[in-house]
């Protein structure tokens, strides 16, 4: 390691940007299974059986992305194409515009800004954190 | 005629939740989302192994709303056919039975149990969304691969035969409703969905999605590809119901116009077709010309 690098690598990672908290979100369910050898036949569920229906918000596929398009509402003209076409339902609708992406599930495949008709949406190169 | 559905008039209710474990850009997600809206909530899903299952969610994550039953490849349609009999056996025949399969386990592996599904006449719908391939295994080829494609296991000349119809297979199973869709026309997706699930007796509905990594291009054009292959003709979306034959949405347009594009334009946009030769790119021009001249002399 050259010394450069290594005085890189003993800085101080820059503080993480708190996440926009989202107005009532769910909480992540913890798997809490401590006391599972007194459990009776009652509590198990059957084999491969997922009770919970559409728990996949808390994937978060927003690090998959390495684009990651930006919306100018000034320009929208609320057509809708693209919350129509994005394929992981991602864009946050305010009054029939668009206003904003959700970042924690944008993957970044970009077909919201190749479909929009007055070019308010542009892909630009994703800063990770 | 009925009136048609636009964007603003779509169910807001969304039955997909966001953090599904699809590949980015992929089309079935938005034949998927847009889908089961028009299925509504009292529906039961049968789905084989696919890319499907995989966008379901790997266990224990699951980002659709609605139930749904992982069956093996080759049971599917009878597996809807046993959800049904449990069905009527609890007095809930109101809700609905939808297959959603892919081009594998319809075209290759299920066709045994759809085909006797169909010929049983059981009441559900069967959905077949065709990615042209095994994607989610790894690119390998399928009935439905187009010649000339370059999957895992054809790697040097591409596909050699041609692709299998199984729109047409199923038409010819005289059954009430078959429909071909695209995942770049949802809308003109849902009013089929729509119609095929007020019909009775096993209703068929194929939906082409481009697949960004399986065939090849970026995927901020999955759309666009998907659009091309109905321009070019080489895609043609109509609906067969009780027997008569429709046109519908684009493809009606483009025979309206006469605007059809070569299929060229269609080919040149994946690199699954880089080496293709010559005389197979003009086999399939002659193909596409083929059936679409029975189109425009009115017999179709």
């Amino acid at each position: 390691m050259t010394p450069d690098k290594k005085a890189a690598a003993q800085k101080p990672a820059p503080p993480r940007k708190p996440r926009a908290a989202k107005a009532a979100a769910p909480q992540k369910p913890t798997w809490d299974i401590g006391d599972i050898d007194t459990w009776g036949p009652d509590r198990h569920e059957l084999g491969a059986t997922i009770i919970e229906a559409g728990n996949s918000v808390f994937n978060e596929t927003g690090g998959w992305r390495s684009d990651v398009p930006e919306i100018d509402s000034e320009k929208c003209d609320g057509c809708m194409l693209c919350y129509f076409y994005c394929p992981d339902a991602s864009i946050v609708i305010e009054g029939g515009k668009a206003v904003g992406i959700d970042l924690e599930h944008c993957k970044g495949c970009g077909i919201c800004a190749k479909e929009c008709p007055t070019d308010a949406i542009v892909m630009k190169t994703d800063e990770k954190e | 005629m009925t009136t048609r559905t636009t964007i603003l008039s779509l169910p807001k209710e969304e039955y997909v939740h966001p953090g599904n474990r699809a590949c980015t850009g992929c089309s079935l997600g938005i034949a998927y989302r847009i889908g089961l809206k028009a299925l509504g909530p009292d529906t039961i899903l049968i789905v084989p192994p696919s890319c499907l299952t995989v966008l379901q969610g790997l266990f224990p994550v699951a980002s659709t709303k609605l139930p749904s039953l992982n069956v093996t490849f080759a049971s599917t349609a009878a597996a809807a056919t046993g959800v049904l009999e449990a069905l009527k056996a609890q007095g809930r025949e109101h809700t609905k039975v939808v297959a959603w399969a892919g081009d594998g386990g319809t075209a290759d592996i299920g066709i045994q149990s759809l085909s006797g599904a169909a010929e049983r006449g059981d009441d559900f719908l069967f959905m077949c969304y065709d990615n042209e391939g095994y994607m989610n295994t790894g690119v390998q080829r399928s009935g439905t691969t187009p010649q000339g494609a370059i999957t895992a296991n054809t790697p040097f000349k591409g596909k050699m035969q041609q692709r299998k119809d199984v729109a047409a297979i199923m038409t010819a199973h005289g059954i009430d409703y078959v429909a071909t869709a695209s995942a770049s026309y949802p809308l003109d997706l849902y009013d089929k969905i729509k119609k095929a699930i007020t019909l009775k007796g096993v209703k068929y509905i194929h939906i082409h999605t481009p697949c960004p990594p399986g065939w090849g291009f970026d995927t901020r054009y999955a759309v666009k590809v998907g659009e091309l292959a109905v321009e070019t003709g080489y895609l043609d979306l109509y609906e067969v119901e009780k027997g008569e034959f429709r046109l519908t949405g684009a493809s009606a347009k483009t025979l309206e116009k006469g605007t059809r594009k070569p299929v060229r334009e269609y080919l040149q946009t994946q690199s699954r077709f880089r080496i293709m030769s010559p005389e197979q790119a003009a086999d399939a021009q002659a193909r596409v010309d083929a059936t679409w001249s029975t189109y425009s002399s009115g017999e179709g």
